[in-house]
């Protein structure tokens, strides 16, 4: 018998008994529902919390910090590493020897000062923090308002939203365009030491501030020209949260006073050094090739590529349960075909022995009620991925109303691939035949003399 | 009438002590107790006996539908007893017309989709299937029906379709049991003058099984009495 005729007697069977074999179909596509369901939450969970990580901009990136400051979080490593005191400090040269490593697209130092911004004749408080050109890659910039800065040394600034409505409280937004004015510190080299005491330490001076520094109070004009909600970057918090947004040559060329300034001027002779340099990486593939030529130079180094690697063993065990969990509900409906199938070949008892009477082989009749397994595998599967959808767009639904209430903005939990579309289908036919084995046999094997007997 | 009916055999179905035993609890039934028999090609032959002769039995065998216990039943050369089931299928999808008693029309189906089946197994073209299935039903008679479902016909009309199907796949031999069992006299006639006309003009062998004496003198060439599974005795009719 050939394909076609195999299908159009297999769905004409199918619709003889309409009731039961919907029943069945709809037992199937709840199975299959449900497995896809599952497996969509697991991607969509996995996509979320690789989106964030990857829209944190730390994918890409190495945070590089000297070892003569603060101690690490690997306590192991340290231990391994030589003495603080002999470790480079991450200067000026540091800086140029890492942006000349292969594969670094940029090195840029974290500045983050205090400092004050005057408007309307009030002072505010607030951390001010350097950003690079690459930053407008970053999600928060996702929803700026107004504009990213016009160069990288540009007397501009952009103000994080809890920062502007501080200082206009009714309209944040209007800011932009305005003129504010940052009062900062200013780290001035003292010409020579100020007493008769001998420098500690004369040789391989390399800044202009080797006898000591002076902070000095500065005013800068800048202009505002973007407000945004969140701060980018937001993972490395080393010192606090940054509420004022410059570009990162204009925070180095105003030559702003840092915390680590003062570690620098006790040890005295370094010159200026910086507490983390920030080096993007141009592939995240070579993350981890760049992360250990820095730390060949003996500095202390961090990546998140080892918490993506623990993550993404996490999602495979996540996703085999809920696997395992949505098909359960396949299993059951795989035992619904074997039944709709048997009950099926002893009903048709009769025309089974009547199609062999006039030519079917054992081989067509078993054809014939696989086929009829597949079809209802199929249609199965199609309803499923529809009801899975429906699901899932529901799942969505309630996140976003969760998540809106709690005032984050909302998110895909639940995302259906196309291969899942695919595979989910190829499954429950697979299945479905796979339930049709015995029925299918069962029919084949009928003896026609008794059947035709049989009245 | 397919190419493979040319053969040098002078017979169209032979029987060489054919047995077909069934057990039954302790004991054996012995449903056909070694039967030889020769069918000349275009004879119109009736097996007659009680029921519980072994008269079905014997046509089954001829039909492929049953396999002997012992002996060999020939057609056109071939021996049934050691075809495979996909050759037996074969066979009675290309040689063989079946007409039953009660007819065996599938009732979800129109009479031209009853007639169509076994040119699906035969996997005959769609539109040749078609055209094939028309010009049978028209032989019958029911060319103005063709779209309805057996329900809708009477029982005559219902083993007409069922003639025309057993035509479909122009086979050489047609196989029928109890043909006019449930139909009365009349209609009984009427069926199987059509069998007679149709075996004539398209040159098949003809089996029927009956226990009805009058209708077998009536269109049988020859009558084979059968009784406990032996052939008793047989009669030629002019």
């Amino acid at each position: 018998m050939t394909s076609y005729d195999l299908l159009d007697l297999a769905v004409r069977n199918l619709r003889q008994s309409k009731l039961r074999n919907g029943l069945t179909t709809i037992g199937i596509s709840v199975g299959v529902a449900s497995l896809v369901a599952m497996l969509s939450l697991g991607v969509g969970l996995q996509q979320l919390a690789t989106r964030r990580l990857a829209g944190s901009g730390l994918f890409d990136t190495v945070f590089v910090t000297s070892r003569q400051d603060f101690r690490g979080f690997d306590k192991e490593d340290d231990a391994k590493a030589p003495n603080p005191e002999k470790s480079p400090a991450l200067d000026e040269t540091a800086r140029t020897k890492i942006t000349q490593l292969p594969n670094v697209m940029e090195v840029e130092p974290e500045i983050r000062v205090m400092g004050e911004v005057v408007a309307n004749g009030e002072t505010h408080f607030g951390f001010v923090t350097g950003l690079p050109m690459s930053a407008r890659e970053n999600e928060a910039f996702d929803n700026l308002k107004g504009k990213f800065f016009s160069s990288d040394n540009a007397d501009e600034a952009i103000l994080l939203m809890d920062f502007a409505k501080e200082l206009d409280a009714k309209d944040p937004a209007g800011l932009i365009g305005k003129d504010i004015t940052l009062r900062y510190g200013e780290r001035q080299a003292l010409a020579q030491e100020p007493s008769d005491r001998p420098a500690m330490n004369g040789e391989g001076s390399s800044g202009g501030d080797d006898y000591g520094f002076s902070v000095v109070r500065k005013q800068q004009p800048l202009r505002v020209v973007g407000v945004i909600d969140q701060e980018p970057y937001g993972g490395m918090r080393t010192v606090s949260r940054g509420r004022i947004f410059l570009p990162v040559r204009t925070t180095e060329r105003l030559n702003m006073a840092q915390f680590t300034d003062m570690r620098s001027s006790l040890r005295g002779g370094s010159g200026k050094t910086y507490m983390t340099l920030t080096v993007r990486v141009k592939d995240p593939a070579k993350v981890q090739a760049v992360q250990d030529a820095i730390s060949q130079m003996n500095f202390r180094t961090f990546s998140v590529l080892d918490a993506t690697k623990s993550l993404r063993r996490f999602f495979t065990v996540l996703d085999l349960f809920l696997g395992i969990f949505g098909s359960l509900a396949l299993a059951v409906a795989t035992l619904a075909i074997i039944n709709t199938l048997v009950m099926a070949v002893l009903e048709r008892r009769r025309e089974i022995g009547v199609m062999k009477a006039i030519g079917a082989s054992d081989q067509d009749v078993k054809k014939l009620f696989f086929t009829e397994a597949g079809a209802m595998g199929f249609f199965g599967g199609v309803l499923g991925i529809v009801l899975g959808l429906g699901i899932g767009k529901a799942i969505n639904f309630g996140t976003g109303i969760y998540l809106h209430r709690h005032q984050l903005p909302s998110e895909a939990v639940w995302v259906m691939p196309l291969w899942l579309v695919g595979a989910a289908i190829a499954f429950s036919i697979v299945v479905s035949l796979a339930a049709g084995l015995y029925p299918a046999s069962r029919a084949a094997k009928l003896d026609p003399v008794q059947t035709l007997k049989y009245e | 009438m397919s190419a493979t009916q040319v053969s040098t055999t002078t017979y169209a179905v032979r029987t060489e002590n054919v047995t077909r035993h069934y057990p039954m609890g302790e004991g054996l039934i012995r449903a056909v107790d070694g039967v030889s028999l020769t069918i000349d090609p275009g004879e119109f032959v009736a097996l007659l006996g009680q029921s519980g002769s072994g008269k079905s039995t014997l046509l089954n065998l001829i039909a492929g539908l049953d396999r002997p216990t012992s002996g060999s039943v020939l057609v056109h050369g071939r021996d049934l007893a050691k075809m495979s089931s996909e050759e037996l299928a074969r066979y009675r999808r290309n040689d063989v017309g079946m007409v039953f008693q009660s007819f065996h029309l599938i009732p979800s189906m129109t009479i031209t989709e009853n007639v169509e089946l076994p040119m699906r197994f035969a996997e005959v073209e769609r539109a040749e299937r078609a055209q094939r299935s028309r010009e049978a039903l028209e032989r019958v008679g029911l060319g103005k029906r063709l779209d309805h479902r057996p329900s809708q016909l009477s029982g005559g009309e219902q083993q007409r379709v069922s003639l025309a199907r057993a035509l479909a796949n122009r086979p050489g031999l047609l196989l029928a049991d109890e043909p006019t069992g449930n139909l009365d006299s009349r209609t009984g006639e009427d069926i199987l003058n059509l069998i007679r006309d149709v075996s004539l003009s398209m040159g098949m062998t003809v089996v029927m099984v009956t226990h009805e004496r009058a209708i077998a003198d009536r269109f049988a060439q020859r009558c084979i009495f059968l009784a406990d599974g032996k052939l008793m005795s047989e009669e030629v009719r002019a």
